[in-house]
């Protein structure tokens, strides 16, 4: 992924139609959504949409305005990548014959991943985590054979401030 | 109150206030079309879909008033695309009804479906595709609501069938009207900011009072905000001058002394060439359309730029403004005022004279201008404009297609009130101006309307012709006649090596008069300048039938001062019969 990634989260009415508005926008300007995760929030009537893509400053800075006028589209907050914590799914099966099992439970258990399912010659995980961090297993699982390969897309939320609070001024004007 | 969708979209309707709507029946509209015998609304039956979306334009563009169409599904939907996004890209306020096939059936490849919402999506500021009866009050609401406000728009509602048809459980509903707050509550993603930022207006106010050669740039959203008045007074106030863009003609009057007219592809010279030396371009409610800004790379290079628009995309969407400001042109204007007058008002600006004087000599050396025809010789389209212009009343609604007839028009009428000029600047979709102009006489019936339309866009849409005789819509219509799709010609002619592909359509196929005659108005032919005064007389005489003048005018002629497509705006190429030197400006 190159420097011009940008992940945009983005609150929406939960109605129908409003996914196909957000991503309109993006497909009649040529631009490919990255990764895209949409799910209800802790408020029913809105979802999240959190949009990965990779364009330059500019251009994006037109296509948050313009997702913004859409009537649906109730606020929207771009993450810079430094500032966010970013976290993705993956599941993944991968061939896993008596001889190799041993071996990718091994490297499962070092990435802190888990096997959620178990067959005669192939194996399920599943690991949560950063999107390199999954990137990194999937190139470790990638020599024993990956038969299926599903990642959610990243959910993205900003970096708690780490800095404590300055104390307010108590000069100047007080109301 | 109980009662069935159908009839509740047609309460709401009136509700909204809506007197009149333009449309066509259909299989899945047919049981909304049940309660407009009943209704108070007076339904204008159109000949083709497309008509309605214009009508209902033409009658937004005049009235202010948002324009209502109802039609049906499938192809009537697919037909009334084009007259949404004209009104997309113009920012008109429009409500369109579409049918839809039963909920049951939706999906199916039902017969006369379409996805209608997916389908206009982009070419709408917002659609829904209302699924119960009980939504039908609640949706019209919101509607009208979303595209009269903020930066007006085109709304679509789509309603299946089985939730209009008193014959189907489903239509049942309790009549209601939603309160303002609860369409706003019901809209949480909606907040349009109509209230400039004090701090920008500040900063403005004082780049205005410090500049040596401001030019405001006045665009459509001046006459959206109904903002002529306090535009007028901006301009009075500092002395500076206004170029008004073709969808804000008639925002300023063409009469004034600070008025430079239309700048842009077509512009004049001295609207063209005075932007492109400013210091200050004070943009209200204009976007910089690649039409007025030529290559943006060398447009107004030494000017700083306030732009003033409701929608907060168009800031900096083409342009670096140094003083954005988000709000209603007209509230932005009238702080503007103010703010100009805390600071000393026109008195605490710098000698402008030098520029002043300047601008005046381009004035007077580039005029616009043509070659008059000699004796024998073919009608030039812009004498017949000029003779037009000075025969009807000033408050004349003036509509035009999209072409070299709509450049001239723009140039060669002298437009002095707001609200008379109505064309399709945005989309360019050529057939608008007969279907715009019925919608402008629906809503002004009291004013004369003329249509200019060329040959080409006149055979787009002539049909609705029928609708205006039937409905006695008295519009007049003159037809440039210049047997070619003129503009298309032009390019040809100038950057095509006069390879003329395809745009030839002949001077009498079809006979227009006898074609006026069979849709039951008055036609009329006018081939020499002797006739032309006589013709318009006897078509302002006429005013209980339309009226359609064929003028066979010359087809050599072509637009100028013409700005070529992606040179840049210092390229501006003039009449060949003025002699055109370089232009250096007093700093």
């Amino acid at each position: 992924m190159s420097t011009t990634h940008h992940i945009l989260s983005v609150l929406v009415e939960n109605k129908a139609g409003v996914l196909a508005r957000v991503a309109g926008l993006f497909a009649r300007r040529g631009y490919n959504i990255y990764s895209l995760a949409v799910a209800p929030t802790d408020d029913e009537r809105f979802s999240r949409i959190t949009i990965v893509v990779d364009v330059e400053s500019r251009p994006l800075e037109q296509v948050v305005k313009q997702l913004f006028k859409l009537i649906n589209v109730v606020k929207i907050s771009e993450l810079a990548p430094d500032e966010a914590v970013e976290r993705e799914l993956m599941l993944l099966t991968v061939k896993a014959e008596p001889t190799t099992r041993g071996q990718i439970i091994e490297l499962v258990q070092v990435f802190e991943g888990r096997i959620v399912d178990v067959g005669h010659e192939q194996l399920t995980v599943m690991l949560a985590g950063s999107p390199t961090k999954l990137d990194d297993l999937e190139e470790l699982m990638r020599p024993y054979g990956i038969v299926e390969l599903q990642r959610t897309g990243r959910v993205a939320l900003p970096k708690l401030e780490r800095q404590a609070p300055r104390l307010r001024s108590v000069s100047g004007k007080v109301s | 109150m109980e009662m069935n969708g159908g009839q509740a979209l047609i309460k709401a309707l009136e509700t909204e206030g809506v007197e009149v709507m333009f449309g066509l029946p259909g299989g899945a509209i047919l049981p909304v079309y049940d309660p407009i015998i009943d209704s108070t609304i007076r339904h204008i039956l159109v000949r083709h879909e497309q008509g309605a979306g214009h009508m209902a334009e033409g009658y937004a563009h005049a009235t202010g008033r948002p324009g209502v169409a109802m039609v049906t599904s499938g192809p009537a939907a697919t037909n009334i695309v084009t007259p949404l996004c004209d009104a997309y890209m113009d920012s008109i306020p429009i409500v369109v009804i579409t049918g839809q096939v039963g909920t049951a059936a939706i999906g199916t490849d039902a017969f006369q479906e379409c996805d209608t919402v997916g389908i206009t999506r982009s070419v709408t500021k917002h659609n829904e595709l209302v699924m119960n009866a009980e939504d039908i009050p609640r949706a019209v609401r919101e509607a009208f609501h979303i595209a009269t406000t903020g930066r007006p728009g085109p709304v679509l509602l789509d309603i299946p069938k089985d939730i209009v048809d008193p014959k189907n459980p489903r239509s049942a509903m309790e009549w209601y009207w939603p309160t303002d707050a609860e369409i706003e509550a019901g809209l949480p993603g909606y907040k349009p900011t109509t209230r400039g930022h004090a701090k920008m207006i500040r900063e403005a106010a004082n780049l205005i009072l410090e500049s040596r050669r401001p030019v405001i740039y006045a665009g459509g959203g001046i006459l959206k905000a109904r903002a002529a008045e306090a535009l007028r007074e901006l301009a009075e106030l500092t002395g500076i001058h206004v170029v008004t863009t073709l969808m804000a003609r008639g925002a300023f009057p063409d009469s004034h002394p600070l008025c430079l007219g239309m700048p842009g592809m077509h512009g004049n010279f001295t609207a063209v060439t005075s932007m492109q030396k400013a210091d200050l371009l004070i943009a209200l409610g204009s976007r910089f359309d690649d039409r007025v800004t030529g290559k943006v790379a060398t447009f107004a290079p030494d000017a700083k730029i306030i732009h003033v628009d409701i929608d907060p995309a168009e800031l900096g969407k083409v342009r670096r403004p140094d003083v954005p400001i988000v709000g209603d042109c007209r509230l932005v204007i009238e702080e503007l005022v103010r703010a100009v007058r805390d600071l000393g008002g026109g008195d605490a600006q710098p000698d402008r004279s030098a520029w002043k004087s300047q601008v005046s000599g381009w004035q007077e050396k580039y005029p616009l201008t043509y070659q008059q025809s000699e004796a024998g010789e073919a009608l030039k389209p812009q004498f017949v404009l000029e003779h037009l212009r000075d025969s009807t009343p000033e408050d004349t609604i003036v509509v035009s297609g999209v072409g070299q007839h709509q450049m001239w028009t723009s140039q060669y009428w002298r437009f002095d009130h707001p609200y008379t000029f109505v064309n399709s600047g945005g989309l360019g979709t050529m057939g608008f101006a007969v279907p715009a102009a019925i919608g402008a006489k629906v809503g002004m019936p009291d004013r004369t309307v003329w249509a200019v339309d060329g040959d080409g866009c006149f055979q787009m849409t002539a049909q609705e012709l029928v609708t205006a005789a039937s409905e006695r819509i008295p519009i007049k219509v003159a037809i440039l006649n210049n047997a070619y799709l003129g503009m298309v010609r032009q390019w040809q002619e100038m950057f095509y090596e006069e390879r003329y592909s395809e745009v030839y359509l002949s001077p009498d196929l079809p006979d227009y008069v006898k074609w006026a005659e069979a849709m039951g108005c008055v036609g009329l032919r006018v081939e020499s300048p002797e006739e032309v005064q006589s013709a318009i007389d006897k078509a302002n005489g006429i005013d209980d039938r339309p009226v359609v003048i064929d003028f066979r005018t010359d087809s050599n002629e072509k637009v100028f001062p013409m700005v070529p497509a992606g040179a840049s705006n210092d390229e501006i190429v003039v009449d060949p019969s003025q002699s055109q030197t370089e232009v250096h400006v007093v700093q």
